[in-house]
């Protein structure tokens, strides 16, 4: 028994340290953004600075981080809204309805969950040049639409928790199909749209191939073509001005996943254990 | 199921659409560019129809052989030490006699590097890993473990496991919870039959929780794999967006990248995007059949 507790002990010990070494990076990434450009030159320590007003001046005064921010946060959440309703419609179909192709649409959206997003990327971008949507948010935005998995993710979702027959009293009672689409299934969708929302809202968030080939103007950036901007522009010459705008794109979203761990988690080991 | 309903058709519409165009019409169009010299500028009406020239040029190509090397090695490294790291600890936390508490609180901390943005990441490690100002170098010479500063960036076995390893420290944590669900699912009664049998830990972990796991460590495998050979923005962000040190961090859809909008090569590119597809199918295929013959047998 005896041996056990000092395991136990010896394990926690390793796990901390593991714990420490993936927060090292992080932490000295706050250490720097609030030294000056000097002070880090010099050396490297464990304790903050007070240079963080003027890291940020200097940063701000080259690129304007927040607007990178909102720029996100716009496409994220515009992605994620489409893409959980237009999935949900689309699932809703497959599931309640008979229709001709219907086989087809499904065998061709599993064939396309294993394509590569590189595949069409030269095709989508000569196809948004000519449809004059280069330099745009709508190339990012719309193929939102169309996203395949989530709509076999709804799908199966639905098979195993709809029953007909409330729609057969939604029916009888005159609601229309989309009324009870809005009504019913979406509601009882949540769960399955909590999860794949999550999922596409850091995918999108973190995307950085798409908007780099897509986005020209500096004032559309989102912060990952924002943050490989900043290393060639002036910021680059003040280490402290770098760590911080690296810290902005990053503690949000480190402050965010607080809160919502727990259904990250738990969504990664449902679509693990299903795949 | 219903009958027959024209409303179907209205309530897939959208998918359909937009699906048709912004996904199955962007492929098919670079399949045509592969087939072309088009330069990605002035219009595709202007470029030359050349056949198969490019797939030919392609698997001639030393920059293409090269790229595809690095993207493998980086990803084997990465792989290895990913999967050491997360099947350990999954290990840890499932065993029964151990009982470690705190599962949830760990499994959050090892997996919040997966939803940093990569970006980010790369130029956090751009500046960390510098050769004169970088936090590491300045902390080892500190401690005294180096006596002058390494140019990590510079060299190419070091950049490459720079990648390797900062993949693998974003990662572990997700392959962790994968593990740790997939052991937690196979029934105890397996282990206590065992542990009655005299069988050692060691035994238990090969004839129980390896087969066991098998359908797991596949899905782990062929995402990892998917992912891997798409390794795009941490050696881009990491170096000079060339794969530098000497071509070392150049990987497959950096060489795309650069080749359609850097060189303006759009033909090229395309067939890059498409040779990249059937490494991709032809990996995925070996793999799921490798792993399902020997349960087989």
């Amino acid at each position: 028994m005896k041996k056990i507790t000092l395991l136990k002990a010896f394990i926690y010990i390793a796990l901390t340290v593991l714990v420490i070494i993936c927060f090292v990076p992080f932490y000295m990434m706050i250490v720097n953004a609030t030294r000056s450009n000097s002070e880090i030159l010099q050396g490297f320590t464990l304790i903050p600075g007070s240079a963080i007003l003027d890291n940020y001046q200097t940063l701000i005064s080259y690129m304007d981080v927040w607007r990178g921010f909102t720029n996100s946060l716009i496409v994220a959440v515009s992605v994620t809204v489409l893409n959980a309703y237009f999935s949900a419609l689309t699932a809703f179909a497959l599931v309640v309805y008979e229709f001709k192709w219907k086989n087809i649409i499904f065998v061709s959206f599993l064939v396309m969950m294993m394509v590569p997003g590189q595949l069409g990327l030269l095709g989508l971008y000569d196809l948004s040049e000519a449809l004059g949507m280069l330099d745009s948010y709508w190339p990012l935005i719309i193929p939102a639409i169309a996203a395949p998995f989530t709509v076999f993710f709804f799908r199966q979702y639905l098979i195993t928790t709809m029953h007909t027959s409330i729609l057969e009293a939604g029916r009888i009672d005159g609601a229309t199909e989309l009324h009870m689409f809005h009504r019913i299934v979406l509601p009882l969708l949540m769960p399955a749209i909590a999860t794949m929302g999550i999922f596409t809202f850091i995918g999108s968030w973190n995307n950085y191939i798409t908007p780099l080939v897509i986005l020209r103007s500096p004032e559309l950036f989102t912060l990952p073509v924002m943050m490989g901007a900043l290393r060639g522009s002036p910021v680059a010459m003040n280490l402290g001005a770098m760590y911080l705008g690296i810290a902005i794109s990053v503690v949000p979203i480190m402050i965010a996943f607080l809160f919502l761990s727990r259904y990250i988690i738990s969504s990664i080991t449902a679509g693990a254990i299903k795949g | 199921m219903e009958k027959t309903n024209r409303r179907a058709y209205l309530f897939i519409a959208p998918f359909v659409i937009v699906f048709l165009v912004f996904n199955i019409y962007p492929i098919l169009l670079t399949f045509y560019y592969s087939l072309t010299n088009y330069s990605g500028m002035g219009g595709i009406a202007n470029a030359e129809f050349v056949g198969f020239g490019n797939y030919i040029r392609l698997v001639t190509d030393s920059y293409f052989f090269e790229a595809f090397g690095n993207t493998l090695k980086i990803w084997g490294f990465n792989f290895v030490v990913q999967m050491m790291i997360a099947l350990g600890l999954a290990l840890l936390f499932s065993d029964i006699r151990l009982k470690l508490k705190g599962v949830g609180l760990f499994r959050a901390l090892f997996y919040l590097p997966n939803i940093i943005t990569i970006a980010s990441v790369a130029l956090l490690f751009n500046i960390l890993l510098d050769w004169n100002h970088g936090a590491l170098n300045q902390m080892l010479l500190s401690l005294g473990i180096i006596d002058s500063p390494i140019n990590w960036l510079n060299s190419p076995v070091y950049a490459q496991s720079a990648v390797a390893l900062i993949g693998a420290w974003m990662w572990f944590g997700n392959s962790f919870i994968i593990l740790l669900a997939g052991i937690s699912g196979i029934s105890r009664d397996y282990y206590e039959a065992a542990y009655i049998d005299g069988a050692s830990w060691w035994q238990s972990f090969t004839n129980i929780t390896l087969p066991q796991l098998k359908p797991i460590l596949l899905y782990v495998l062929i995402t990892s794999i998917i992912g891997g050979l798409q390794l795009f923005d941490l050696p881009m962000l990491l170096t000079d967006t060339r794969g530098a040190p000497q071509g070392s961090l150049n990987t497959m859809v950096l060489y795309l990248y650069n080749q359609a909008f850097k060189y303006n090569n759009f033909g090229y590119g395309a067939t890059l995007a498409y040779g990249l597809f059937i490494i991709t199918v032809i990996f995925s295929a070996v793999t799921f059949r490798t792993m399902y013959r020997k349960e087989v047998k």
